[in-house]
């Protein structure tokens, strides 16, 4: 691996002498771009991250439980192993993501110091602090975080997020409310857009975001960064309504690697993903799949355990 | 020059599509999605843009699009890939995924991911003579290099002593991402591409 020099000898007093930048704004969120119209999926093994590749995932997670065995354990949820986290770089040739805990500035350090791609500051594990997030601009790696609503969305932008999920409820295998969140997060961006300069400033104190980036969502129609859908995916179909609700791309947890036929099921959700709107495809990637997860009725969840709370 | 604009198609099947949509509208073109061979079979030009390299060699297999690439682009149809759509177009990838199938046409070995993982990635001012006005701002990737062209192959710009942007006669390359910074001469230059092959 080699880093860019910061002089180079052969362009002279040619301004590609000039020093390279790293961790701008436009390299993180532009990293988020490149993962556009995938899928990225939580893997607990080099094995399973390879199979996640060879089936088409743009990225994996690499993480010690998948969402639905951390609620089935209980206690405390914390980063991953350095050595599994290393095995899954080691293993795959995707960006690779790992989850540090809400507010946990010593778990991203790690994560970091790593190398992993991409950090998700994550509801999904245990929050180490339940008031203050991660300064993500102190950081050169770049954060992908959570989001029920736009506000939300906008806070962790302003923190330094490069890439907004909307969160639904990871591990239940259950769709409902990451299209919920969607639908809100949309539905909220698209209200911004009618509203003239005067009515913004109303819309970023009632949104507690700053007025400079709910001006530039209701100019643009879109957040800054990249949208992605997660908490919920468990079929193709759930991942090609995600994207016609607006994600441009799906994190799949727990559907994967808890279902039947992993490598199949993670191969159809890429091919759903990508002709979301071509049911005919859809209807293709949907046959013989064997068993999804068994999933959770998001309803019978008890207020502590539902993880989309976590953050704010 | 003609007064109609070339269609251009994007590869569609994953990466940032709509940031070349929106560089080659603003460069004159009237760019179209492409996820399916009749649709690339109604193009001028194809972009390949960036994305995840491996996926969209997959599912250009998986959908039936490698073959129809392949003989459009080996027939003489423009092509400009950025990043991964770099990787697309090089005849040789030195650390191929297993089975990771490349469209090819220009004659160079890429190496993937060359400058090292994302907290290496970088911008930087890029020396690109064949656009006109100054250096362009390079945003790098994970972006791979040229480890080494043919004959046939131009070099039109170097990082860091690699050639990070190719010309094959019809076919573009660039390891960096123009479409990410609001300046098009890139996909200027390419549309001009395209309109001449006409």
């Amino acid at each position: 691996m080699s880093t860019p020099s910061t002089a180079t000898e052969s362009a002279g007093a040619s301004a590609a002498a000039q020093r390279p930048e790293t961790g701008t704004a436009r390299v993180k969120r532009g990293m988020a771009e490149q993962l556009k119209g995938g899928v990225i999926m939580d893997v607990v093994t080099p094995e399973q991250a390879k199979i996640a590749e060879d089936s088409g995932a743009v990225a994996v997670m690499a993480l010690e439980r998948v969402p639905a065995d951390i609620r089935k354990d209980g206690g405390v949820a914390r980063m991953s192993d350095p050595d599994m986290i290393e095995g899954i770089i080691e293993a795959v040739s995707i960006p690779v993501m790992a989850k540090s805990r809400i507010g946990h500035l010593v778990e991203a350090q790690v994560l970091q110091a790593l190398g992993v791609d991409y950090i998700d500051e994550s509801e999904v594990l245990t929050p180490a602090d339940e008031v203050n997030h991660s300064d993500k601009f102190a950081f050169t790696t770049p954060f992908v975080c959570g989001a029920t609503n736009l506000g939300e969305a906008l806070r962790r932008i302003a923190e330094g997020a490069a890439m907004i999920r909307s969160k639904g409820e990871a591990g239940t295998g259950n769709v409902v409310e990451a299209v919920r969140h969607m639908r809100q997060i949309k539905n909220e961006i698209g209200k911004l857009t009618v509203l003239d300069d005067n009515e913004l400033y109303a819309a970023a104190k009632e949104l507690r975001a700053p007025f400079e980036l709910v001006k530039e969502v209701s100019v643009a129609g879109k957040l800054p960064v990249v949208l992605f859908s997660a908490g919920g995916v468990a079929t193709p179909a759930d991942a090609a309504l995600m994207r016609q609700l607006g994600a441009e791309g799906v994190f799949v947890g727990s559907g994967i690697f808890k279902s039947g036929d992993p490598a199949k099921r993670a191969a159809a959700i890429v091919k759903a993903t990508t002709f979301y709107d071509d049911p005919k495809i859809v209807a293709d990637a949907s046959r013989g799949l064997g068993e999804a997860m068994v999933g959770i009725n998001c309803d019978t969840l008890p207020e502590t355990e539902r993880y989309a709370s976590r953050g704010w | 020059m003609t007064v109609t604009a070339p269609t251009i198609g994007v590869l569609a099947l994953q990466g940032d599509v709509r940031e070349h949509l929106a560089a080659l509208r603003a460069s004159g073109a009237d760019p179209v999605q492409v996820r399916r061979p009749e649709e690339l079979a109604a193009v001028d030009g194809l972009v390949i843009p960036g994305g995840e390299s491996t996926t969209i060699s997959k599912l250009a297999v998986t959908f039936g699009l490698m073959e129809p690439l392949r003989e459009r682009v080996s027939r003489g149809m423009p092509a400009y890939g950025s990043c991964a759509g770099m990787i697309m177009l090089a005849d040789k990838i030195l650390d191929p995924r297993s089975g990771q199938e490349t469209v090819g046409g220009i004659d160079m070995i890429v190496r993937r991911n060359a400058f090292g993982r994302q907290n290496e990635s970088f911008e930087a001012a890029v020396d690109m003579p064949a656009v006109p006005g100054g250096p362009v701002e390079g945003v790098f990737i994970r972006a791979p290099w040229v480890e080494s062209t043919g004959a046939a192959a131009e070099t039109l710009a170097s990082y860091d002593g690699h050639p990070v942007a190719v010309r094959q006669r019809h076919l573009l390359a660039t390891a960096f991402h123009p479409e990410l910074t609001g300046d098009q001469r890139v996909h200027a230059l390419f549309t001009e591409m395209v309109r001449s092959a006409h």
